[in-house]
Parts: C-alpha cells; structure tokens; sequence
C-alpha cells in the first residue's frame, strides 16, 4: 500500500537519523529514541546480573565452594538478584518495547507525557547509579528481598545505598506507568476502540494498574528501612517495637504483583507474534484482554503465599492458597488461547515465533510449578529449597527474557529498518530453550531433595553435586544462547538487509509505517476500522503475498 | 522553559502540545493523568496508615499514653489552617474558571502563605520534640515507666514519618502553586485562559490537606 511508496520517498529521515548530535539524544522527547537508550542500558545490566550468576553456577560446581568465601557469596546471589529485577526485569518489556510501541499500535504522534518518559529516562538512570554504587562499595548481602530487621539493623554492607536505588528506579516505574495509561485513554487514533486495541496494549495497561497500585507502597517500605537503618526511625524492628512480619507484608503486596509487571508486557508480546506467525485473529479476543485485567487484580490477593511459613495465621494461609490457585486460571486462559489459534492457523516457524513458543513451554511449567508452592503441605516442604529457584527462574527467564527475546526479534526490523541473520536467530533461539531446561530443570529436583537456596555448601549431601554440576553446564549453554544475538543484532545494523515497514506480514498500525518510523510516526493520523487481528481477510492474503515476493531474504517454514 | 515555543497557540485558550490533536485531548490527558498521580499517592500513604493502624490495634493504651506529648491545639491550629487554604485554592479554580486574573492571583498567594504558616507551626512543634529528646534514634529518651520506651519511640517514628512525609508534600505543593502563579502573573501560553492547570495543582492541594485530616486526629485526638 501507500506506505511502500512512502518509505522510499523518506527513507533519508527517520527516528534514528533525523538529528544526530548527543545532545538530540539525551535530550530527546521522542519515545522511540528513548526505548532505544533504554535497550542499551538494560543490555549493559543484563550483562552485569548474568556474569554475577556465572559466577554463582561456578561456585556451586564443588560441593565445598570454588572460590568464593560465604560473605562474598552473599553479596554475589544479592548482586544478581538486585541487578536482573530492578534494572532488567521489571523495566525490560515496558521501558523498551511499551515506550516504542504504545503510540505506534494505537496511532498516536507520541506518548501523553513525553516530557515525563525523560525524565523516568533519566530516574531510572539515577536509580541504577545507586544500585550500581552500592556493589562497588562493596555489596549488599541480604538477597533482593531485604528482609528485616536483619536489612534494617545487622547487615553490614551498602543496603542503604542500593534501597534509596530502588525508590528512585520505583519512581521511574510509576512515571511510565502513569505515562501509558493516560496515552491507552486518552491518545487513541480515531476509531481505536478498547476492544480494537491489540493485546500487547492490553497488558501493558493492566501492567500500569499494577505500577500504580503496587510500586509505591513498596517505595515507602524501603523508604522506612532506609530510615530505620540510618535514623533508627524504627518500625520494623523488634526491637524499636515494630514487626518485622509487617515488612514482609508490605514487600510481597508489591513484590509479588511485580512479577506480574514482568510477566504481563511478556504475554502481551507472546499474544502478537502467535497471532502473526499462525496467520490468525487471535483466539477469543476479549477472554485474553480481560485475563490480564483479572490477572492484575487478582495479583494484589496472593502475596501471603510467600508467608506460609512466617508466623502468618492458618486460615489467613488457606485464604492466600486459595487465591493462588484462582490466579492460575486467567494464565491458563492465555495459554490455551494461543494454543487454539495456532490449531486454526498456519503456523510459520520463524526467530521470533520459536522464542514465543518458548515462552509457552517454560511459562507452562513455572505457572504449574506455583501451583504445588500455592498449596501449604507441599510449600513448607519446598520453600527456600532450589525448587523456588528453579520454579521462579523458570516464570521469570522461562517467560519474561523469553518474552523480551521474542519482541526484540519480531520489532528489531521495526526499530532499526534492517534482517538479522535468521538462522543464527533460529540457532540461538534452540540454544536458549536447552540452555534454559538443562540450567533449571535439574534445580526442581535438587531441590525437592532438599538443598537450600542461598547456600554455597552441600558437603555433607554429595549427591547434589550431578544436579548442579548439569545446572552449571546447562548455564554455559544458555550464555552462549544470550551471547548469540548480540552478536547478529549489532551485524545487522551494519550489514543487514533493509526490512520495508512490515517484514512478517502482520496486522498492527505500527507496521504500516516505515521502518524505522519517522519522528512523528504517522504522516497522518491513522483511521482504524477494524479489529487488530485481520490475518483473515481477502486483502491482507494479497498485500501479504505481494510483501513476499520482495523479501527473498526471508526464508519461509510452513505455509499459510 | 524552552518548552513554551514548541506550543502552537491556537486561537483557543490555553495552547496545544505537539502530541495532541487539540486542547481537550491535552486538557483530557491532564486530567487522567493527575488522577492516576493522585491514585499513586493514596497507595503511598495507605501504606503508612497501614501501619499506624496495625500498631495502634497492637498498642492502643501505650499510645493513648503518649500521645499526651502532642499539642492538640497546635494541630487545631494547623487543621484550620490548611482547611482555609484549601477554601482559597477552590476560589482560586472558581477565578480561574471566570479568567479574573488579579483574584486568581490573591487566592494562590492566600494559599501558599497559609502553607507557610502550617510549615512554621510544624516547625514549632518539632523543635519542641527535639528538646525533649523525643526524635527516634540513639538519643531518644524516654522516662514515663507506664509505657516501655520502644513503644514511645515507635509512636514518634510514626509521627515522624507520616507528619514528616506530609510536610514534604506541602513544601511541594508551595513550590508548584508559586510556579503557577508565577505563571498566571506574566501570562503564560501555558496557563492563559485555561483554568485546568489551576484545577488540577487545586486538586493535588485538597489532597494534601485531605491527609492532614486523617494525621490529626490519628496522633492528636487518640481517645482512651
Ligand atoms: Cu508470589
């Protein structure tokens, strides 16, 4: 359509080129530059947090420790855990591909707020400073969860440094979180209707309830540790009369809606490129928007689930169990949603489908795997063993890198105009998804054995030293998988071949502009007629076979 | 605020961002997101107040005790303090609303000094603490045997946290409704001839004194 005409007449300008002094940059507005700025800097952190758990599948290697003492050990699992949740977890899927994509898929020149995405930016990179401080001031040894009064009172080690950390990059949250609501409200192209929306927009509202409701309650919890700690302000403390269960409390009613934060954009992602690699409207439409939204509420009842075992009362655990067990059903609604659309499509086996088929099969088993730690009897069997380890891993990497993998492969000829190297994204996607099983697989079962997370020594249980020396293997494999497409992604946006506005044939507003998209994204505001998903339709089989015709260089699997 | 030249006035009140279509998605935009802003700050008390009421149920007496400590008339003062700023900051939307300029003006600068005021009794009420030893931390002291000393000082960390917090949350909003007024004076593109900028900082400011109304009888009217 038009746009093709378009993209040559204006190939010369777009996002990336349009100004190119550093000044255009740091002082940018354009959501899309600042997803970008965002990218590499979460990049760098993903770097960080994955050397910290080399270091830590190295370590457990021998029964007795390889080389690291117990407090160091500490600071490393703390390190790792801070590094990978705060600064790339939580932050990954919405500050990358939420800030690119919001105004693209709804049809708007920007987000509501652009002046105050920068500043999030820039929140976010003060927050980090912290957090990064903290580790070279030596560390901080209390894992991420921060639980007193051991944070608040004994720990000797920068948790005051890496909390104030937290507040700010907490502050950077609820800014793009505030951000994305106002814009899915109120910034919508004419015709965009709620129920037009594409999912992927779906989740990142529910997302941003969940920032909203969630983030600062947490940041005024750590606020009072860090007052507690430096002020005595105490109350948490036992021993300034406060209660160290309510910390607990107050972490997880944030903490664990987080990992919806995390999962949800994920979902989202996942929804989009099923439905664009099955050639199919995506399976009950409205079921999969409102479970996000259900998943969001729901997410706020289930946080004494992480307290089965901490003083909490037994009716109170029966009600949280039982939450925890409702929770389950909107996921799976997801999944076999999903499901049911590649059943009816024709599935087209490319990078970004296998990373999301990926997600599927990992997500799976993490969600399952929280049903048994759901239950009382069987959590306080597992609890703090490496069966949450693996459980968590498994919803957190399983889902959430796999979810970030799979939009940085469908998006990135979106981002940057260029291919990547298929095959080696095909390679790397393989890589990660055994790389993943054999690292955390054997952690369920070493685990349920009974060895304790957060522990280096095993001695005196020498059988657990094959699991973990599988885990260890496992995990150079998974590295070599996250190393992959660094290295193809950079070669493409020199080499790579141009992508045209819309590589995969998909449905969506934000491929019908160019790639890389102007400055303004639209020429004009788009009118939206439809429902998102219009794999189906007459017109689209045409504009989709005419589209492949020019991609040569993409090479096809299954057929449609 | 070199912002201001990239707004296109555009013959109507007020002036248009480049990412909006017209001045009622802009003004739209302002109002969810002030909203969603305020949503944010509910949590973020709710959770102190959480607390408070946790450990009021747990320490009931010892705090009716401590509470003793506290001025109530001094916070009397203040309620009424801040109820009246709140009253000149709805006048100050209702002038906006009619663009009588010079009274919009008088109300904000009503506002702000009653800010002041409610900061500098405050002030007073807090040094009064000092002297008695009664701030949290290692010089805490605490001599009544009625009631143990880690119970006082939890008392006063929630005092000083949440009246602390709430302070803060005034010194911004004084900072803000200058700026607006600020603003109004030189005629900004910004805030000419749209009462909604005037109307959302009102509402953050209702806000604020909204949380006072719950602080103060909370710490200084605990029945027995
Ligand atoms: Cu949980």
């Amino acid at each position: 359509m038009s746009a093709v005409a378009t993209q040559v007449s204006h190939q010369e300008k777009n996002y990336l080129n349009d100004e190119n002094t550093i000044k255009s940059w740091l002082l940018t507005k354009d959501h899309k530059r600042i997803a970008v700025m965002y990218l590499v800097a979460i990049s760098i952190f993903f770097l960080a947090g994955s050397i910290a758990a080399g270091m830590i599948r190295l370590e457990l290697v021998s029964p007795r420790g390889a080389f690291l003492t117990n407090d160091a050990y500490n600071r490393t699992f703390t390190a790792h855990g801070v590094i990978m949740i705060f600064l790339f977890l939580l932050v990954g899927i919405p500050a990358v591909f939420g800030n690119f994509l919001v105004p693209l898929m709804i049809g708007a020149k920007d987000l509501a707020f652009p002046r105050l995405n920068l500043v999030s930016l820039y929140l976010f990179f003060t927050g980090a400073a912290f957090a990064l401080l903290a580790l070279i001031f030596g560390g901080v040894d209390t894992g991420w969860t921060f639980y007193t009064p051991y944070s608040s009172m004994y720990s000797n080690s920068q948790v005051a440094l890496v909390l104030v950390g937290a507040f700010i990059l907490g502050f950077s949250s609820i800014a793009t979180g505030v951000n994305f609501i106002v814009t899915i409200h109120k910034m919508r192209a004419p015709g965009m209707t709620w129920f037009r929306l594409p999912l992927y927009i779906w989740s990142h509202y529910a997302t941003s309830i969940i920032i909203i409701l969630g983030t600062p309650v947490v940041a005024i919890t750590l606020l009072l540790v860090v007052l507690e700690r430096v002020f005595h302000l105490g109350v948490f403390s036992p021993e300034l009369g406060g209660d160290p269960v309510l910390f607990q409390h107050l972490f997880w009613f944030y903490s664990h809606p987080a990992v919806y934060i995390m999962i949800l954009p994920a979902m989202g992602v996942v929804s989009e490129v099923i439905a664009c690699f099955s050639r199919n409207s995506i399976f009950g439409y409205k079921f999969v928007a409102m479970s996000s939204m259900a998943i969001a509420l729901l997410g706020f009842f289930v946080w004494g689930h992480h307290m089965f075992i901490s003083s909490q009362s037994m009716y109170q655990g029966l009600v949280f169990s039982l939450i925890t067990f409702l929770i389950a059903v909107p996921s799976a609604v997801k999944v076999f949603n999903w499901s049911l659309t590649m059943y009816k499509g024709s599935v087209w086996l490319a990078s970004p489908m296998i990373f999301a088929l990926g997600f599927m099969g990992l997500f799976v088993i993490g969600g399952l795997t929280g049903v048994y730690l759901g239950s009382i009897g069987t959590d306080v069997h597992l609890t703090g063993t490496y069966f949450i380890v693996a459980h968590f891993h498994y919803v957190m990497v399983g889902g959430t890198v796999m979810g970030f993998l799979a939009a940085l492969h469908f998006w990135w000829p979106k981002m940057f105009g260029k291919m990547y190297n298929e095959s080696m994204a095909k390679v790397s996607a393989v890589l990660v998804f055994i790389g993943f099983n054999v690292t955390f697989f054997p952690q369920f079962i070493v685990g349920y054995l009974g060895m304790p997370r957060r522990y280096h020594y095993y001695y005196l249980n020498p059988d657990f030293q094959i699991w973990n020396i599988a885990s260890s293997f496992g995990s150079t494999v998974l590295a070599l998988g996250f190393l992959l497409p660094v290295i193809y992604l950079t070669k493409s946006l020199k080499s790579g071949a141009p992508a045209g506005p819309n590589p995969w044939g998909a449905t969506g507003l934000e491929w019908e502009v160019e790639s890389p998209p102007t400055k303004h994204n639209f020429h004009e505001i788009p009118v939206v007629t439809g429902l998102v998903y219009d794999y189906n339709s007459e017109a689209d089989e045409a504009a989709w076979e005419e589209e492949e015709r020019e991609m040569e260089h993409v090479t096809r699997g299954g057929q449609h | 605020m070199a912002h201001v030249a990239k707004k296109i006035p555009l013959g109507e009140p007020g002036a248009v961002f480049e990412q909006y279509e017209d001045i009622h998605q802009q003004n739209d935009s302002y109002v969810v997101g002030m909203w969603a802003f305020l949503v944010t700050e509910v949590m973020f008390f709710g959770a102190l107040f959480l607390m408070y009421s946790i450990y009021r149920w747990k320490y009931q007496p010892y705090f009716w005790e401590v509470h003793h400590e506290l001025d109530w008339r001094l916070g009397a003062l203040n309620t009424t303090i801040l109820l009246a700023s709140s009253f000149s900051m709805a006048l100050a939307v209702h002038f906006a609303q009619r663009t009588q300029k010079t009274k919009q003006l008088m109300c904000l600068g009503t506002t702000v000094l009653c800010a002041f005021g409610f900061l500098v009794v405050k002030g007073i009420e807090w040094s009064a603490k000092w002297e008695h030893h009664h701030i949290p931390g290692p010089n805490f002291h605490w001599t009544e045997a009625t009631v143990p000393p880690n119970v006082a000082q939890l008392f006063f960390s929630l005092y000083f946290a949440m009246t602390g917090l709430h302070g803060v949350h005034v010194v911004v909003g004084i900072i803000v409704i200058s700026v607006l007024a600020i603003l109004v004076a030189k005629d900004n593109v910004m805030v000419k001839g749209d009462y909604i900028p005037t109307e959302l900082i009102g509402l953050y400011w209702h806000f604020v004194d909204l949380v006072w109304i719950f602080l103060f009888p909370l710490f200084y009217l605990i029945p027995r």
